[in-house]
Protein backbone atom coordinates (compact mmCIF):
# COMPACT_ATOMS: atom_id res chain seq x y z
CA UNK A 1 0.00 0.00 0.00
CA UNK A 2 3.20 2.40 0.72
CA UNK A 3 4.59 1.86 -2.10
CA UNK A 4 1.79 1.95 -4.37
CA UNK A 5 1.10 5.42 -2.58
CA UNK A 6 4.97 6.17 -3.07
CA UNK A 7 4.49 5.37 -6.58
CA UNK A 8 1.41 7.33 -7.07
CA UNK A 9 2.91 10.62 -5.53
CA UNK A 10 6.28 10.14 -8.29
CA UNK A 11 4.12 9.55 -11.27
CA UNK A 12 1.80 12.43 -10.23
CA UNK A 13 3.67 15.88 -11.80
CA UNK A 14 1.76 18.03 -8.96
CA UNK A 15 3.65 16.43 -6.24
CA UNK A 16 6.87 16.01 -7.22
CA UNK A 17 9.58 18.61 -6.55
CA UNK A 18 10.77 18.93 -9.92
CA UNK A 19 7.47 20.35 -10.92
CA UNK A 20 6.96 22.61 -7.85
CA UNK A 21 10.74 24.21 -9.10
CA UNK A 22 8.93 24.17 -12.85
CA UNK A 23 5.90 26.02 -11.56
CA UNK A 24 8.54 28.94 -9.88
CA UNK A 25 10.34 28.77 -12.72
CA UNK A 26 6.98 29.60 -14.94
CA UNK A 27 6.29 31.67 -12.74
CA UNK A 28 8.91 33.86 -13.10
CA UNK A 29 8.80 33.53 -17.08
CA UNK A 30 5.46 35.28 -16.36
CA UNK A 31 6.53 37.51 -14.30
CA UNK A 32 9.56 38.79 -16.63
CA UNK A 33 7.17 38.34 -19.96
CA UNK A 34 4.81 40.52 -18.12
CA UNK A 35 7.27 43.11 -16.74
CA UNK A 36 8.52 43.40 -20.53
CA UNK A 37 5.65 43.70 -21.79
CA UNK A 38 4.43 46.75 -19.32
CA UNK A 39 8.40 48.24 -19.79
CA UNK A 40 7.38 48.44 -23.83
CA UNK A 41 5.18 50.88 -25.00
CA UNK A 42 2.99 48.61 -27.57
CA UNK A 43 -0.46 49.78 -28.37
CA UNK A 44 -3.16 48.45 -30.33
CA UNK A 45 -2.32 50.77 -32.95
CA UNK A 46 0.74 50.18 -33.23
CA UNK A 47 2.19 53.72 -32.66
CA UNK A 48 4.79 54.22 -29.49
CA UNK A 49 2.79 56.27 -26.98
CA UNK A 50 5.25 58.12 -24.30
CA UNK A 51 4.34 59.08 -20.90
CA UNK A 52 4.40 62.59 -19.95
CA UNK A 53 3.65 64.48 -16.65
CA UNK A 54 1.93 67.75 -15.53
CA UNK A 55 2.46 68.89 -11.91
CA UNK A 56 -0.14 71.15 -10.08
CA UNK A 57 0.95 72.56 -7.43
CA UNK A 58 0.34 76.23 -5.44
CA UNK A 59 -3.08 76.01 -7.71
CA UNK A 60 -1.00 76.47 -10.98
CA UNK A 61 -0.76 73.35 -13.91
CA UNK A 62 3.48 73.23 -13.86
CA UNK A 63 4.80 73.56 -17.24
CA UNK A 64 3.67 71.77 -20.09
CA UNK A 65 5.06 68.77 -21.80
CA UNK A 66 7.03 69.23 -24.95
CA UNK A 67 6.77 66.14 -27.83
CA UNK A 68 3.51 65.19 -26.87
CA UNK A 69 1.66 63.38 -29.60
CA UNK A 70 -1.48 61.99 -30.47
CA UNK A 71 -2.03 58.85 -28.22
CA UNK A 72 0.29 59.92 -25.54
CA UNK A 73 -0.72 59.70 -21.92
CA UNK A 74 -0.70 62.46 -20.03
CA UNK A 75 -0.30 62.16 -16.09
CA UNK A 76 -1.65 64.92 -13.57
CA UNK A 77 0.16 64.64 -10.39
CA UNK A 78 -1.78 66.68 -8.10
CA UNK A 79 0.81 68.05 -5.46
CA UNK A 80 -1.37 70.48 -4.03
CA UNK A 81 -3.63 70.40 -0.90
CA UNK A 82 -6.74 71.64 -2.74
CA UNK A 83 -8.36 68.41 -5.05
CA UNK A 84 -8.23 70.12 -8.59
CA UNK A 85 -9.41 68.59 -12.33
CA UNK A 86 -8.02 69.05 -15.68
CA UNK A 87 -10.82 69.74 -17.97
CA UNK A 88 -9.95 70.36 -21.61
CA UNK A 89 -11.71 73.31 -23.24
CA UNK A 90 -12.76 71.45 -25.91
CA UNK A 91 -14.35 69.15 -23.28
CA UNK A 92 -12.35 65.71 -24.69
CA UNK A 93 -11.63 64.97 -21.19
CA UNK A 94 -12.69 66.02 -17.58
CA UNK A 95 -10.45 64.26 -15.21
CA UNK A 96 -10.83 64.95 -11.35
CA UNK A 97 -7.50 64.53 -9.81
CA UNK A 98 -7.84 64.30 -5.36
CA UNK A 99 -5.29 66.26 -3.33
CA UNK A 100 -1.92 64.04 -3.35
CA UNK A 101 -3.30 61.86 -6.23
CA UNK A 102 -2.94 61.87 -9.73
CA UNK A 103 -4.95 61.36 -12.89
CA UNK A 104 -4.05 60.42 -16.52
CA UNK A 105 -5.55 61.27 -20.25
CA UNK A 106 -4.86 59.88 -23.22
CA UNK A 107 -4.76 62.86 -25.81
CA UNK A 108 -6.71 62.24 -29.37
CA UNK A 109 -7.25 65.26 -30.93
CA UNK A 110 -3.97 67.52 -32.39
CA UNK A 111 -3.36 70.68 -32.10
CA UNK A 112 -3.04 73.56 -29.30
CA UNK A 113 -5.06 71.65 -26.13
CA UNK A 114 -5.93 74.15 -23.57
CA UNK A 115 -6.94 72.77 -20.54
CA UNK A 116 -8.42 74.10 -16.59
CA UNK A 117 -9.52 73.04 -13.55
CA UNK A 118 -13.38 73.64 -12.92
CA UNK A 119 -12.89 74.34 -9.45
CA UNK A 120 -10.17 77.00 -9.85
CA UNK A 121 -11.16 78.67 -13.47
CA UNK A 122 -7.88 81.24 -13.33
CA UNK A 123 -6.22 77.69 -13.37
CA UNK A 124 -5.36 76.73 -17.15
CA UNK A 125 -2.63 75.71 -18.91
CA UNK A 126 -1.93 74.54 -22.78
CA UNK A 127 0.42 72.25 -24.66
CA UNK A 128 0.77 71.37 -28.26
CA UNK A 129 0.04 67.99 -29.08
CA UNK A 130 1.08 66.64 -32.31
CA UNK A 131 -0.44 64.05 -34.99
CA UNK B 1 -30.32 93.98 1.50
CA UNK B 2 -27.12 91.61 -0.04
CA UNK B 3 -25.23 94.54 -0.87
CA UNK B 4 -25.82 96.64 2.56
CA UNK B 5 -24.86 93.22 4.21
CA UNK B 6 -21.48 93.20 2.43
CA UNK B 7 -20.78 96.66 3.62
CA UNK B 8 -21.03 95.85 6.93
CA UNK B 9 -18.72 93.28 6.57
CA UNK B 10 -15.92 95.66 4.67
CA UNK B 11 -17.15 97.95 7.43
CA UNK B 12 -16.09 95.37 10.14
CA UNK B 13 -12.63 95.42 8.54
CA UNK B 14 -11.50 98.72 8.43
CA UNK B 15 -13.24 99.22 11.60
CA UNK B 16 -10.52 96.53 12.92
CA UNK B 17 -7.77 98.44 10.81
CA UNK B 18 -8.84 101.76 12.55
CA UNK B 19 -9.48 100.40 16.49
CA UNK B 20 -5.90 98.98 15.99
CA UNK B 21 -3.12 101.62 14.94
CA UNK B 22 -0.46 98.58 15.41
CA UNK B 23 -2.19 96.44 12.55
CA UNK B 24 -3.48 93.01 14.06
CA UNK B 25 -1.46 90.07 15.33
CA UNK B 26 -0.75 87.03 14.03
CA UNK B 27 -2.72 85.14 16.37
CA UNK B 28 -5.63 88.24 15.39
CA UNK B 29 -5.08 87.15 11.96
CA UNK B 30 -5.03 83.51 12.20
CA UNK B 31 -8.47 83.87 14.27
CA UNK B 32 -9.84 86.09 11.55
CA UNK B 33 -8.48 84.12 8.47
CA UNK B 34 -9.99 80.77 9.92
CA UNK B 35 -13.27 82.02 10.90
CA UNK B 36 -13.59 83.70 7.22
CA UNK B 37 -13.49 80.43 6.02
CA UNK B 38 -15.69 78.35 8.31
CA UNK B 39 -18.52 81.09 7.69
CA UNK B 40 -17.94 79.74 3.92
CA UNK B 41 -18.07 76.13 4.99
CA UNK B 42 -21.16 76.92 6.86
CA UNK B 43 -22.53 78.53 4.20
CA UNK B 44 -21.96 76.11 1.87
CA UNK B 45 -23.27 73.67 4.10
CA UNK B 46 -26.54 75.19 3.62
CA UNK B 47 -26.55 75.42 0.48
CA UNK B 48 -25.84 71.20 0.23
CA UNK B 49 -28.99 70.94 2.30
CA UNK B 50 -30.90 73.63 -0.07
CA UNK B 51 -30.13 73.74 -3.47
CA UNK B 52 -30.77 71.29 -6.80
CA UNK B 53 -28.70 72.89 -8.87
CA UNK B 54 -26.09 70.13 -10.28
CA UNK B 55 -23.96 73.75 -10.62
CA UNK B 56 -24.49 75.29 -6.90
CA UNK B 57 -23.90 72.00 -5.73
CA UNK B 58 -20.47 71.05 -7.61
CA UNK B 59 -19.77 74.89 -6.35
CA UNK B 60 -20.65 74.88 -2.18
CA UNK B 61 -18.75 70.94 -2.22
CA UNK B 62 -15.39 72.63 -3.85
CA UNK B 63 -16.23 75.60 -1.06
CA UNK B 64 -16.22 73.05 1.66
CA UNK B 65 -13.46 70.67 0.42
CA UNK B 66 -11.05 73.91 -0.47
CA UNK B 67 -11.59 75.65 3.14
CA UNK B 68 -11.30 72.46 5.09
CA UNK B 69 -8.47 71.76 3.48
CA UNK B 70 -6.51 75.36 3.82
CA UNK B 71 -8.10 75.64 7.79
CA UNK B 72 -6.83 72.13 8.73
CA UNK B 73 -3.30 73.72 6.94
CA UNK B 74 -3.65 76.81 9.18
CA UNK B 75 -4.42 75.08 12.46
CA UNK B 76 -1.16 72.82 12.18
CA UNK B 77 1.04 75.58 10.67
CA UNK B 78 -0.22 77.73 14.00
CA UNK B 79 0.32 75.11 16.50
CA UNK B 80 3.99 74.81 15.15
CA UNK B 81 4.48 78.35 15.16
CA UNK B 82 3.43 78.79 18.31
CA UNK B 83 0.49 81.07 17.96
CA UNK B 84 -2.94 80.54 19.52
CA UNK B 85 -5.46 82.31 17.55
CA UNK B 86 -7.11 85.21 18.81
CA UNK B 87 -10.86 85.88 18.67
CA UNK B 88 -11.33 89.86 17.89
CA UNK B 89 -13.81 92.55 16.83
CA UNK B 90 -13.01 91.58 12.96
CA UNK B 91 -13.91 87.70 13.55
CA UNK B 92 -16.46 88.27 16.01
CA UNK B 93 -17.96 90.77 13.28
CA UNK B 94 -17.64 88.06 10.48
CA UNK B 95 -19.35 85.38 12.60
CA UNK B 96 -22.54 87.53 13.56
CA UNK B 97 -22.79 89.14 9.75
CA UNK B 98 -22.32 85.23 8.57
CA UNK B 99 -24.94 84.27 10.66
CA UNK B 100 -27.60 86.94 9.66
CA UNK B 101 -26.52 85.96 6.10
CA UNK B 102 -27.89 82.07 6.86
CA UNK B 103 -30.77 83.05 8.82
CA UNK B 104 -31.75 84.77 5.58
CA UNK B 105 -31.18 82.33 3.47
CA UNK B 106 -32.68 79.67 5.03
CA UNK B 107 -35.87 81.51 4.31
CA UNK B 108 -35.46 81.56 0.44
CA UNK B 109 -35.64 77.75 -1.86
CA UNK B 110 -35.14 76.90 -5.70
CA UNK B 111 -33.70 79.61 -7.87
CA UNK B 112 -34.14 82.09 -5.49
CA UNK B 113 -32.06 80.54 -3.29
CA UNK B 114 -29.06 79.49 -5.72
CA UNK B 115 -29.33 82.88 -7.01
CA UNK B 116 -28.81 84.44 -3.48
CA UNK B 117 -26.18 82.22 -2.22
CA UNK B 118 -23.93 82.67 -5.36
CA UNK B 119 -24.61 86.36 -5.13
CA UNK B 120 -23.48 86.40 -1.53
CA UNK B 121 -20.53 84.02 -2.17
CA UNK B 122 -19.30 86.51 -4.86
CA UNK B 123 -19.30 89.65 -2.78
CA UNK B 124 -18.07 87.67 0.40
CA UNK B 125 -14.84 86.51 -1.73
CA UNK B 126 -14.70 89.64 -2.80
CA UNK B 127 -14.85 91.28 0.86
CA UNK B 128 -12.62 88.66 2.04
CA UNK B 129 -9.83 88.86 -0.54
CA UNK B 130 -9.28 92.80 -0.16
CA UNK B 131 -8.50 92.04 3.62
CA UNK B 132 -6.01 89.59 2.61
CA UNK B 133 -4.29 92.19 0.28
CA UNK B 134 -4.91 95.22 2.45
CA UNK B 135 -4.86 94.27 6.09
CA UNK B 136 -4.10 90.23 6.91
CA UNK B 137 -1.32 89.65 4.82
CA UNK B 138 0.72 93.09 4.80
CA UNK B 139 0.33 92.78 8.82
CA UNK B 140 1.85 88.83 9.18
CA UNK B 141 4.66 88.68 11.07
CA UNK B 142 5.47 84.84 10.68
CA UNK B 143 7.11 84.52 6.74
CA UNK B 144 5.37 81.01 6.81
CA UNK B 145 1.65 82.52 8.18
CA UNK B 146 2.11 85.20 5.50
CA UNK B 147 2.97 82.33 2.79
CA UNK B 148 -0.17 80.45 3.89
CA UNK B 149 -2.42 83.36 3.43
CA UNK B 150 -1.12 84.37 0.19
CA UNK B 151 -2.46 80.90 -0.69
CA UNK B 152 -5.78 81.68 0.91
CA UNK B 153 -5.63 84.97 -1.22
CA UNK B 154 -5.36 82.96 -4.17
CA UNK B 155 -8.01 80.43 -3.13
CA UNK B 156 -10.37 82.84 -2.64
CA UNK B 157 -9.73 84.62 -5.56
CA UNK B 158 -10.42 81.42 -7.71
CA UNK B 159 -13.41 80.89 -5.70
CA UNK B 160 -14.75 83.86 -6.38
CA UNK B 161 -14.05 83.56 -10.10
CA UNK B 162 -15.95 80.25 -9.62
CA UNK B 163 -18.93 81.90 -8.04
CA UNK B 164 -18.82 84.65 -10.66
CA UNK B 165 -19.36 81.49 -13.78
CA UNK B 166 -21.79 80.34 -11.26
CA UNK B 167 -23.61 83.46 -11.02
CA UNK B 168 -23.54 83.70 -14.99
CA UNK B 169 -25.09 80.03 -15.50
CA UNK B 170 -28.03 80.67 -13.09
CA UNK B 171 -28.80 84.14 -14.86
CA UNK B 172 -28.80 82.17 -18.27
CA UNK B 173 -29.76 78.97 -17.33
CA UNK B 174 -31.40 78.37 -14.18
CA UNK B 175 -28.31 76.94 -12.38
CA UNK B 176 -27.93 73.59 -14.31
CA UNK B 177 -29.58 70.57 -14.16
CA UNK B 178 -30.48 68.72 -11.23
CA UNK B 179 -28.13 65.99 -10.30
CA UNK B 180 -30.71 63.26 -11.48
CA UNK B 181 -31.66 65.37 -14.88
CA UNK B 182 -30.81 62.77 -17.84
CA UNK B 183 -30.83 65.57 -20.43
CA UNK B 184 -27.66 66.99 -18.35
CA UNK B 185 -24.99 68.04 -20.61
CA UNK B 186 -22.21 66.85 -18.41
CA UNK B 187 -18.18 66.82 -19.71
CA UNK B 188 -17.25 63.75 -21.02
CA UNK B 189 -15.51 61.56 -18.63
CA UNK B 190 -11.90 61.02 -19.23
CA UNK B 191 -9.92 57.65 -20.19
Amino acid sequence: MAAEHHRTIRTRPLHGPATRMTGKATRIAGQTVAALLLALPFWPSGAQAKLHTVAIDGMTFGPPPTGVRVGDVVVWVNKDMFKHTATARDRSFDVDIEAGASGRTVVRRPGKLTYSCRYHPGMIGQMMVAK
Amino acid sequence: MIRALTMTTVLAFSAAAAAQATGPTDAQIAHIAYTAGEIDIAAAKQALAKSKSKQVRDFAESMVRDHVAVNEKALGLVKELGVTPQSNPTSTALDSQGAKKLAELAKLSGRAFDRAYVQNEVAYHQTVNDALRTMLIPNADHARLRGLLETGLRLFQEHQLHAEQVAKTIDEHGGGASPHDPHASAPRAGY
